[in-house]
């Protein structure tokens, strides 16, 4: 069994077993603890720049699959796992992990205490590292960690957006979500309203490392989307005539991409307004609002969120680094959803993440636009957020009329 | 929202004895319930028939009835205490079916009770097998064709439809009883019929079968908001087809993407919501087939169930504990999680080890049953083991389940490869046909089959069990395969130790990867062939130590280490990092049960619980040891830290190694513990309370009887064999009848009454293989003489006999069998006087410092000791509850140098009421199991039925046992010779009482010349119409029939057998049916009284 090293920035290295690629890759090291969909998070770009440690000690035993991908590539710097399964089964499976991270090129390690590696991150916080078969060099790796360019600041967007626009029309098919929350029970399918002129709404989404599911979701509730470089100006936008404007997910920190909040300043109020997660962010800095970057993020598929509307709680799914500062004052805990007031009128924090009590959802209510720090398209996770695409679609219906 | 003000008082009620299907998890869940509304300040009344339950402890109500749990008298119960509210769901289905029983009688209304955790109708729903499937129709969800039927002409119409194999299910019944595949007509029509009179409102499902498909659980928690969680997935190992609660469960689930367990959790949420269970857990099951992934609901428990105590054991989260509070108002994201303290209850556990559960059976007990697994359970208890892996966690949980298999064990020897004496080919063939019917052993068969190279395709398509498990035994396999290598071969894999290298020593590296994957001691020393200590030693005493050899503990957290975890719930594993993080504090371990087995239950979990709160009031800090997730012990609330491992000489001693406790207590958990005393002592642990060599002095024969001797006290003449023909000679010597068993066995395990020597020479044959270690004991067999238990304790000097009861069968019938009654309702004040003289003298003499368990016999008035056990009895929980007395709480605050008198118990306590304790036997889900007593104990449970008179103390065990005494109507006698004198009392009392009697002709002929009016009837075999046709036509109320033969016994098997189908009330010992007469008699008398716990203890303890 060919042996492996993790190294972090701060000295500490485990010892492993090789996995995947042979070699030797560089990221900045986190754990994600959701339990099932590790190749939805090898193929979700926004882990570029990553290193990225299942918590769950089991990895690989349903194989991969053509279907369950987030992006055409894997986008994650490297993979550290307790154990991968060497026969998988399910019967969609047509891979075995290890041959998809070594097709992909990606370097992983295996056979290591995972979770001391967890703990250790959450004490001491997320850092660089190297997972090396190469070089087992204690020293050598935990130098090359230390050189490794951090995540803050830096435009991650830019290495996994889309060259040009391309058009999205495929849905989620039979993995359309079924549980409708009881909060939103007008609308009890998955599908969304039709729009009433009989065409779909045509949403301009920016892709800052969009995940594909985000695009399925969006076209199971009446929409045609088309997908642009995160770098498209408003203008060019403008020019397109949609009913909606989409702001996605991507990796790394929204202060090192200006000119998406640029774009997104001029496109405020303009036509309703989606953002999840890295799109969040870009909407909180547009706002005016401060962006931190939390001690080891949010990498997971059970995290509570309230509404502070309802006071009703969805099982999220999350991935991020930064968050929306809560601004000075406002208690986010307080019976009513706190309003804060900004350069394009009031902002009511809507969703509260019941583990941290960070921002995870904000709603204008001078403008169309709506916002959430975390996933509500899932994939992988819990589906109990799956109404705010209907919302997306019933604002660019109401805009309409 | 917060809690609800309009509700002050609630009733809670268990769920009974102890059955197949129903255990100790409902303890769990009463016992959090109990205290999650106490805690909020509300007033509790309980009912629960079942003394051993620390639910049940006067201390956690404020009302507290052990009383049967029928709707008579929980409607009394709601009379008397007027509670505003019922919270039906943590007490299993007999909770279930009682508040759906009280809401159709009316009760509820007429009394204003409100039914919270669920109502009556979403437990109809979810319950009616018809209104659930038309349910999951509605909301687009498939379930298996299926059609009810209530008699044989409407089951034929269904199963024409969905074909065989078909499932028949009875409704409203738990564990799956009366549950059956049928595979061909005539198949059918048996389970049909059997399915009917299991059903207690005359209903079955017949089901097209989705046997072999995959089957998962999810655990589902709602909140009054409707916000929903779902706790854990768990997967089962074993395919459809198997109970779950008999199959091999794994948790996280383990072959789902992302994608499909989404889509089963959104089903399992609609359903929650369909079904309208309002607040609180449900259980929701579902069939995938493996070629294409198509989902089919199978059913759902509105409830607290034995998956969610796993689910809660196996995360952290605690269910029963949440639901009870959901139930009374608060929403998910208002309930703090313990664990972490910084998240809420509103989230979904997630996990970052392999957690694996393994039945016990105990097929042993009762020959004739048929050990196929099917929709059926029939495992008598569990053991849960949490490892970083599955392998891990399967090895680990193998050897919990104390079976002497450490491992995957060869059962054909072939760990070595074929040996000689075996053909390839039959091996083979052996092993196909054993897999190709599910049966207890079949991970060993599967181990045994891929060392004889059958490939994993092959093992699929026999068993159904998905690929992936069968790859991780592979590679068990596979491993062993390396270190028998390592062993053989003075290759680089062996190492040089020390001075002189070991004989077998393997090289660090592979020692470690063997214990990362889970292996033993004791399996790696037979693999390589040295002893288990040695390596033992070259784990703890190699260097480098550190990281290679030591065992590391992690914590169960619920949320994969991403929050800091407060409670120390902590698993094995050998992994780099530990956080065990050990106090300074003064402490002690107490070793618990493991898993529940036929003669080690509920019974000794009360009193490692108890163990637990002394220490704790003690200021001591306690360590619980045990891997039954069914039980209180392994609540992390119930001590201070929680391990959650095997009870086996190497993990407890990791433990010990870790913690370095003053002493670690054996008294508590039976056999188990009692076990690894000796072993533990020699490894320099000090055990607390009685010493190990008094235990082995009560449990060794020989030294026993010179203790006895020694005290000049009476025993049954008796000798010892270790021969056949030995054997043969003793027993002429002592002369027959003799009662025959192995030593050191647990539960009358393979103890027999032999009547001649033919009889003897049978027994021998099996009885080696009982106990291969241990001579056969050979005793005198005291027939007719009456048996008595005593329960003392002692703290060395004095000793205070705590309770005298006295059996209400004769001796031999094993004492965890027969019924009781405390005090005692036949004996003399000066037999009593002797009793307690007899049993003060050995506890002085044995050093006892704890409890004492004295069984003793008495005939002709003379009294003989049987034997004595030196720890805590079966029957502890039932003398405390009799005399309101905590005694292990007591005896533990003994072992840790307090005094009787420092306690304030120096006096026995007689009660003014009277306690009778029955036993409840699984035998509805043995088919063709003969009901019959003997000294193999076969009961699962017990119940105790407190009043003031024996009579009806009696009448009310038998009703909480399910058996309801006749106030009227026909009695059927019939009795073997011996018994006829007897008899004649019984018939009269019965005639008197204004019953009818019928008899067979012996004993027809018999009560006629004494005087008593009988009816003639056929046996069977004299023609028709004969007894059991009378049976069948609910022509007869009550049954006497004693049997001596095993002829005879053959013969009227049908009368016991059809008695039982027709829930009509059996007794096979005169004394039995004595006690019954006696029971009628008082109901006759009186009516119902009832009477809480506190009541009858008011002024005491």
């Amino acid at each position: 069994m060919k042996k492996a090293i993790l190294a972090l920035a701060d000295g500490t290295v485990f010892e492993g077993r090789a996995l995947g690629f042979e070699g030797e890759t560089v990221g900045e090291v986190v754990f994600n603890t959701a339990m099932t969909g590790y190749q939805e998070i090898l193929t979700d770009p926004s882990y570029k720049g990553q290193i990225i440690t299942m918590t769950c000690p089991q990895i690989g035993n349903y194989g991969v699959n053509g279907e369950d991908t987030e992006s055409t590539r894997l986008w994650a710097e490297g993979f550290v796992v307790k154990e991968s399964s060497r026969r998988p089964s399910n019967w969609r499976a047509d891979q075995a992990l290890h041959d998809y991270l070594l097709q992909s090129r990606v370097v992983g390690i295996e056979g290591l205490d995972t979770r001391a590696l967890t703990r250790h991150l959450r004490d001491v916080g997320s850092q660089q590292g190297v997972i090396s078969h190469v070089d087992l060099d204690h020293q050598r790796a935990v130098g090359k960690a230390r050189i490794a360019p951090s995540i803050v600041g830096r435009d991650l967007v830019a290495e996994v957006t889309c060259q040009k626009a391309y058009e999205w029309t495929t849905g989620s098919g039979a993995w359309v979500p079924d549980a409708p929350t009881s909060s939103n029970a007008a609308s009890t399918s998955g599908a969304g309203p039709r729009p009433a002129r009989g065409r779909p709404f045509k949403v301009v989404a920016y892709d800052c490392g969009i995940k594909q599911n985000i695009l399925r979701r969006l076209v199971d509730v009446g929409c045609a989307v088309t997908v642009v470089p995160a770098a498209t100006s408003a203008e060019s936008v403008k020019a397109m005539e949609p009913d909606g404007v989409f702001f996605s997910n991507g990796p790394g920190d929204p202060e090192g991409v200006p000119y998406a909040v640029a774009a997104l300043t001029k496109l405020i109020g303009w036509r309703p307004m989606l953002c999840i997660c890295l799109g969040h962010q870009i909407l909180g800095l547009a706002m005016g609002l401060k962006t931190y970057k939390l001690k080891f993020g949010h990498h997971a598929a059970n995290h509570p969120v309230m509404d502070l509307r309802t006071r009703k709680v969805e099982i999220t799914s999350q991935n991020h680094n930064f968050a929306v500062q809560t601004p000075g004052g406002v208690d986010p805990t307080a019976p009513e959803p706190p309003v804060v007031t900004t350069r394009f009128g009031r902002v009511a924090i809507t969703h509260l993440s019941l583990n941290d009590h960070s921002i995870e959802g904000m709603v204008c209510l001078d403008h169309p636009v709506l916002s959430v720090q975390y996933h509500p398209e899932a994939s992988p996770g819990p589906h109990d957020s799956a109404y705010l695409f209907k919302q997306f679609a019933h604002m660019m219906e109401k805009h309409h009329a | 929202m917060p809690r609800r003000n309009d509700i002050k008082s609630i009733l809670l009620i268990g769920s009974g004895p102890i059955v197949i299907g129903q255990a100790c998890e409902f303890d769990y869940s009463g016992t959090q319930a109990c205290k999650a509304l106490k805690e909020e300040g509300y007033r509790v009344v309980l009912i629960n028939s079942n003394p051993a339950t620390i639910m049940t402890d006067p201390e956690l109500a404020d009302r507290t009835y052990v009383e049967p749990i029928t709707l008579d008298v929980v409607e009394q119960v709601i009379e008397r205490e007027r509670p505003d509210a019922l919270l039906p769901t943590m007490g299993g289905q007999t909770a279930l079916n009682v508040a759906v029983g009280l809401a159709q009688r009316g009760t509820l209304a007429k009394y204003g009770v409100q039914l919270i955790g669920a109502s009556a109708e979403a437990i109809q729903k979810a319950e009616d097998r018809e209104a659930f499937k038309q349910a999951m129709q509605r909301i687009g969800l498939k379930t298996p064709d299926s059609g009810s039927a209530r008699t044989r002409e409407e089951a034929a119409r269904v199963v024409e439809r969905v074909g065989f194999p078909a499932v028949v299910r009875p409704s409203f019944t738990l564990g799956g009883t009366g549950g059956n595949i049928a595979y061909n007509r005539e198949e059918f029509e048996r389970h049909v019929d059997w399915g009917l009179a299991m059903s207690p409102v005359g209903e079955i499902l017949v089901e097209r079968s989705v046997i072999g498909w995959k089957e998962f659980e999810l655990e589902v928690m709602r909140d009054l908001k409707d916000n929903v969680v779902v706790v854990c997935p768990i997967e089962n190992f074993d395919p459809m087809g198997i109970h779950t609660g008999d199959s091999i469960t794994v948790a996280p689930a383990m072959t789902l993407t992302d994608k499909e367990y989404q889509v089963m959790r959104d089903a399992a949420v609609r359903i929650i919501r369909e079904i309208g269970v309002d607040t609180g857990g449900s259980n929701i099951q579902f069939a995938v087939r493996p070629e294409t992934g198509e989902l089919v609901v199978i059913e759902m428990n509105p409830r607290v169930s034995r998956s969610s105590a796993l689910a809660s054991k196996a995360t952290g989260f605690p269910i029963a504990k949440i639901a009870a509070k959901l139930a009374v108002g608060y929403t998910l994201d208002e309930i703090t999680n313990d664990i972490t303290r910084v998240t809420k209850a509103s989230f979904e556990p997630t996990i970052d080890y392999v957690v694996l559960k393994i039945p016990r059976f105990a097929f042993e007990k009762f020959p004739g049953a048929d050990p196929t697994l099917t929709t059926q359970m029939k495992s008598v208890g569990e053991a849960m083991a949490i490892g970083r892996t599955f392998k891990e966690a399967l090895q680990k949980a193998v050897r919990s389940l104390e079976v002497d298999r450490f491992g995957l064990v060869s059962l054909q020897s072939l760990d070595r490869g074929l040996p000689p004496e075996l053909i390839r080919d039959e091996a083979v063939a052996r092993v196909r046909s054993a897999l190709r019917t599910p049966h207890p052993d079949r991970l060993w068969h599967l181990a045994d089959a891929m060392r004889l190279g059958l490939p994993i395709e092959e093992l699929f398509a026999l068993t159904k069990i998905d690929p992936w498990f069968l790859d991780q035994i592979q590679e068990i396999v596979e491993f062993e395969g390396r270190l028998v290598a390592a062993a053989h071969q003075p290759s680089a894999l062996r190492q040089a130790q020390g001075p002189e290298p070991g004989r077998g020593a393997i090289s660090h590296q592979l020692l470690r990867e063997a214990k990362q994957l889970g292996f033993s001691d004791n399996r790696i020393a037979q693999l390589v062939e040295v002893e288990t200590d040695e390596v033992r030693q070259w784990r703890t005493t190699r260097r480098p130590a550190g990281p290679h050899g030591t065992v590391t503990y992690k914590r169960v957290d619920t949320c994969a280490a991403e929050f800091e975890a407060h409670t120390p719930y902590l698993y094995s594993t050998y992994e780099q990092d530990c956080e065990a993080r050990p106090t300074n504090r003064r402490k002690v371990i107490i070793l618990g049960g493991g898993p529940n087995r036929i003669g080690q239950g509920i019974e000794f979990d009360y009193c490692c619980v108890h163990a637990a709160f002394a220490l704790r009031e003690l200021g001591v800090e306690t360590i619980m040891v045990n891997c039954n997730p069914e039980t209180v012990s392994t609540d992390y609330d119930t001590s201070d830290r929680l391990y959650f491992e095997p009870l086996t000489e190497e993990d407890v001693l990791n433990i010990v190694d870790r913690e370095r406790p003053v002493g670690v207590v054996v008294q508590f958990g039976g056999q188990t513990p009692l076990k690894l005393a000796l072993p533990l002592e020699r490894a320099g642990v000090n055990i607390l309370g009685t010493s190990p060599d008094a235990i082995d002095r009560a449990e060794d024969r020989e030294r026993f009887r010179d203790l006895l001797e020694r005290l000049k006290l009476r025993q049954p003449a008796s000798g010892i064999a270790r021969s056949v023909a030995e054997a043969a000679r003793v027993a002429a010597q002592i002369s027959y009848p003799v009662m025959v068993r192995p030593s050191y066995v647990l539960g009358g395990r393979a103890m027999q009454i032999v009547y001649d020597e033919p009889g003897l020479m049978a027994y021998m044959g099996s009885a080696v293989q009982a106990s291969p270690h241990h001579p056969v004991l050979i005793d005198k067999y005291l027939a007719d003489a009456i048996e008595i238990d005593v329960d003392a304790i002692s703290d060395g000097r004095r000793v205070v006999i705590a309770g005298i009861m006295e059996h209400i069968e004769e001796a031999g019938v094993h004492s965890g069998d027969s019924a009781c009654s405390l005090p005692p309702y036949t004996l003399d004040a000066s037999l009593i006087a002797e009793i307690q003289h007899q049993t003060a003298s050995l506890a002085l003499e044995l050093g006892v410092v704890g409890l004492m368990n004295a069984q003793l016999a008495i005939r002709d008035s003379k009294l003989y000791v049987l034997e004595v056990n030196p720890r805590a009895s079966r029957t502890v929980p039932f003398v405390s509850k009799a005399i309101g007395v905590p005694l292990a709480k007591l005896a533990m605050k003994v072992m840790m140098g307090k005094t009787l008198e420092d306690l304030g118990f120096t006096e026995s306590i007689v009660p003014s009421h009277v306690a009778v304790k029955e036993a409840v036997f699984p035998f509805t889900k043995f088919a063709g199991v003969d009901v019959l007593l003997g000294p193999e104990m076969r009961s699962t449970g017990e119940v105790m039925g407190i009043d003031d008179d024996f009579g009806w103390a009696f009448a009310k065990s038998q009703d909480a046992a399910g058996v309801s005494l006749p106030q009227s109507g026909t009695v059927f006698i019939s009795v073997k010779d011996h018994d006829k004198p007897a008899t004649l009392d019984v018939a009269r009392r019965l005639t008197r009482l204004g019953f009818q009697i019928e008899a067979t002709r012996g004993t027809a002929v018999y009560l006629r010349e004494h005087g008593v009016e009988v009816q003639l009837v056929n046996k069977v075999k004299e023609g028709r119409p004969h007894i059991v046709d009378h049976i069948k036509d609910r022509e007869i109320s009550l049954v006497v029939n004693t049997v001596g033969s095993e002829s005879s016994q053959a013969d009227s098997a049908s009368i016991r057998r059809e008695s039982l189908h027709h829930g009509i009330p059996y007794y096979t010992t005169i004394p039995g049916a004595r006690a019954a007469a006696m029971g009628i008699e008082a109901t006759l008398k009186k009516g119902l009284r009832i009477r809480s716990l506190q009541e009858y203890h008011r002024g005491q303890g």
